[in-house]
């Protein structure tokens, strides 16, 4: 069995949240370390809260303010933090229904070993010192007795531009008026691999030769290969050298610059269907003013020291191809 | 025939009784996703003058989950959509998605599974990048090209080359689209000092696609609502009717795809048009909204669904048929062209095919539509959805 390809494959995108009045009164709230709910149709409050009723669908608008005090409904260990998690030491991740409060909040809680947590221990919220309006300005919750009981009270959902806390942390944490929007980073780590059709093309590349694959029903040449032909449904595994030259079947100018791109502009992107090929694959044309590009040119790759792919293909000088040798493969 | 096949056809007619859209723009950093959706379902439930009791079921598309990096939105949108103790689904087939999540609902209703159905599509595109989204670094692959406009300008250019078009017809497209959309509150682009010299000055971006002949970046959500015959004779407004609806798929990329006209959408089409009985779809269809993110797909669709014979399409637009007082008006929305929040263009182009035969388009109505044609593709032009609707109940 031939080498199987593997390379590390990370997404991550800084995605943004616009938060709507319910949302950004509650982000607002945490800011100047008070917890909002909304109250349901049916006088539950609900924190966090929801702007839509969970159960009539109604739109819920109705602020209060419930304790930073409240009580363990379930939790389960984590002995091994993770990074980006809240604390960096073994703790419990929490529902916690705050004082006042008929729905529980889902967050860190900071206790001493598993055995010191029970459902039903009283808690309290540990702050954040620099809160910004996110769900982290509520560092964690920690153990702390005290009596259940505060009753959730009327809030407008707005809060005044200066804190009037006298706390040190007052002046970081209390400018520029409500919070409407965050920035939400996410971040996947994938383990990417080809699969064997797609790793013995990329060997053959090593050698500068481009290897497809042949349906044996349709007797099409896939390249690059995929290891089943996509119209029959059949596994391709006769081996059939195509290229190295190849037709302009189409292409485009390309004027603007893809920030994750490293290409000047302007430049051709350009099908090209490989001698012995019966679909055309993608690449750059160089070697020829991107205004002379046209299709039916014929093409040749162009190779650079140590890179895995052609860096673009250029001009043959032989005469450009029929329309109707290429038609079929545009 | 069994006695039952008697009483009622095999398949529930379903009728389209409420359409909500919200005002479409580039960023609506007031409303969260949940309060985006939210607009247009309530719009589309004051139509029908329905409450989110009347709803059996909730089905919601949208485009890829890494245009937002929300990976189950339907999960976080169930309160919002009134969808707690009923079913929800979610459908996604990429930028035909609009579409196909309409006609899932529309089978759902025709099946007789349930009696009125709420379906809904969105995109919040400002909470994120479309052009990132679509252009991931796969590791092994050679990056050459960004967003969608790269990838299908050398198809542009092969229908071109296949049928010796000018290159002037894009932009007659694009000038057609934005001065529809000016009749259009809903519409994303008002650009009220449009002209044809404007869209033909403007800079080329992936030659032969200028800037005004791509479509924009929209935050929008549509919402229908879709019931049976009780449901419709409740109706307080003339509802739409489907008369066929379909979906096709073919892989991105075979040896002998045709791109400039796939096959998946011929056999789409043909399919809609058997279900409606329509023989000459340029004769009989009076309106059509269909799927056209790049100006010269107009042509190329005009085509591709039977409007003109291969190669014919250019010369209808350019002859001014698909104007708005043209004898056959494609996109009198603005289309999507003028508004693309993109996993709900496909929804607002069959929504706006319905709002022509009910005659409720307002300044963009085309007078006398009584059979109009809603079209969405996606992926790689890769998949197709399509249905047809119109002003009376079906026949069969």
């Amino acid at each position: 069995m031939p080498e199987v390809l593997t390379a590390p494959l990370v997404v991550e995108f800084p995605f943004t949240r616009s938060l709507g009045p319910v949302q950004s009164a509650f982000l607002t709230g945490l800011r100047a370390r008070t917890v909002l709910g909304v109250r349901a149709s049916d006088g539950r409050v609900v924190v966090p809260p929801t702007e839509y009723d969970p159960v009539t669908a109604e739109e819920i608008r109705e602020l209060v303010e419930v304790g930073t005090t409240g009580t363990v409904t379930t939790w389960a260990w984590n002995a091994r933090p993770r990074p980006g998690q809240p604390l960096g030491t073994p703790f419990a991740w929490a529902l916690v229904t705050l004082d006042g409060a008929d729905t529980a909040l889902l967050h860190a809680l900071d206790a001493p070993g598993a055995e010191s947590v029970h459902s039903g221990m009283r808690v309290r919220i540990r702050w954040a010192e620099e809160r910004t309006g996110a769900i982290t300005d509520i560092a964690c919750f920690e153990p702390y007795d005290s009596e259940p009981g505060r009753q959730p009270t009327a809030h407008s959902g707005e809060f005044a531009d200066t804190d009037t806390e006298t706390n040190a942390d007052t002046d970081a944490n209390a400018d520029a008026g409500p919070v409407t929007g965050i920035i939400a980073p996410a971040r996947l780590d994938y383990t990417y691999a080809p699969g064997r059709a797609q790793s013995r093309y990329l060997n053959a590349l090593v050698d500068r030769r481009t290897v497809g694959e042949r349906c044996p029903a349709c007797r099409k040449v896939y390249v690059p290969p995929r290891g089943a032909c996509p119209t029959c449904g059949v596994a391709t595994d006769e081996q059939v050298e195509a290229g190295p030259n190849g037709t302009v079947t189409t292409f485009c100018i390309v004027n603007i610059k893809a920030r994750n791109l490293d290409i000047e502009v302007p430049y051709v992107y350009a099908h090209i269907a490989l001698d012995g090929a019966d679909l055309a694959l993608h690449a750059r044309i160089g070697g020829i003013p991107y205004d002379q590009v046209r299709m039916g040119l014929r093409v040749a790759p162009v190779w650079t020291e140590g890179a895995r792919f052609p860096d673009h293909y250029r001009p043959t000088g032989e005469p450009d191809a029929d329309y109707d040798s290429y038609k079929e493969l545009i | 025939m069994p006695h039952n096949e008697r009483l009622m056809p095999h398949k529930e007619p379903v009728a389209v009784v409420g359409i909500g859209q919200t005002r479409h723009v580039a960023a609506r950093k007031d409303v969260s996703i949940a309060g985006l959706v939210r607009e247009a379902a309530q719009c589309a439930l004051e139509d029908a003058e329905l409450t989110w009791a009347d709803i059996d079921a909730v089905v919601i598309g949208k485009a890829p989950d890494f245009f937002e990096g929300v990976m189950m939105p339907e999960l976080y949108l169930a309160d919002a959509l009134g969808a707690v103790g009923k079913p929800m689904l979610r459908v996604h087939t990429a930028g035909s998605v609009g579409g196909s999540t309409a006609l899932v609902a529309a089978n759902l209703v025709a099946a007789r599974v349930h009696g009125t159905v709420l379906t809904l599509a969105f995109e919040k595109q400002s909470e994120s990048n479309a052009m990132w989204g679509l252009s991931l670094p796969i590791p092994f692959q050679q990056p050459l090209l960004a967003g969608a406009g790269g990838f299908f300008a050398p198809h542009v250019r092969a229908y071109m080359r296949r049928t010796g078009a000018p290159d002037t017809v894009g932009s007659l497209v694009a000038y057609k689209d934005r001065r529809n959309a000016l009749k259009n509150p809903y519409a994303h682009l008002h650009e009220t000092d449009i002209t044809l010299e404007k869209v033909q000055a403007s800079p080329m971006l992936w030659d032969p696609i200028r800037y005004s002949e791509t479509c924009p970046s929209s935050d929008g959500a549509c919402a229908m609502i879709l019931t049976d015959r009780t449901g419709a004779a409740r109706s307080p407004h003339p509802p739409a009717w489907v008369h066929g609806g379909a979906m096709r798929s073919e892989p991105t990329l075979f040896a002998g795809k045709d791109f400039v006209s796939p096959q998946a959408g011929k056999d789409c089409a043909a399919d809609v048009y058997h279900q409606a009985g329509i023989t000459d779809p340029r004769r009989e269809i009076d309106a059509v909204e269909m799927y056209v993110p790049f100006s010269w797909y107009e042509p190329m669709w005009l085509e591709n669904l039977g409007f003109a014979a291969e190669g014919e399409g250019w010369k209808l637009t350019e002859a001014g048929v698909t104007e708005l007082d043209g004898d056959l008006p494609v996109n009198p929305s603005g289309g999507v062209l003028s508004t693309n929040p993109i996993g709900a263009s496909g929804m607002i182009r069959f929504a706006e095919a319905a709002l022509q035969v009910r005659g409720r388009a307002g300044a963009h109505q085309v007078d006398g539509a009584r059979r109009a044609l809603g079209h969405a593709y996606g992926g790689g032009a890769q998949f197709f959805s399509m249905w047809l609707v119109g002003a009376e109940p079906p026949q069969n």
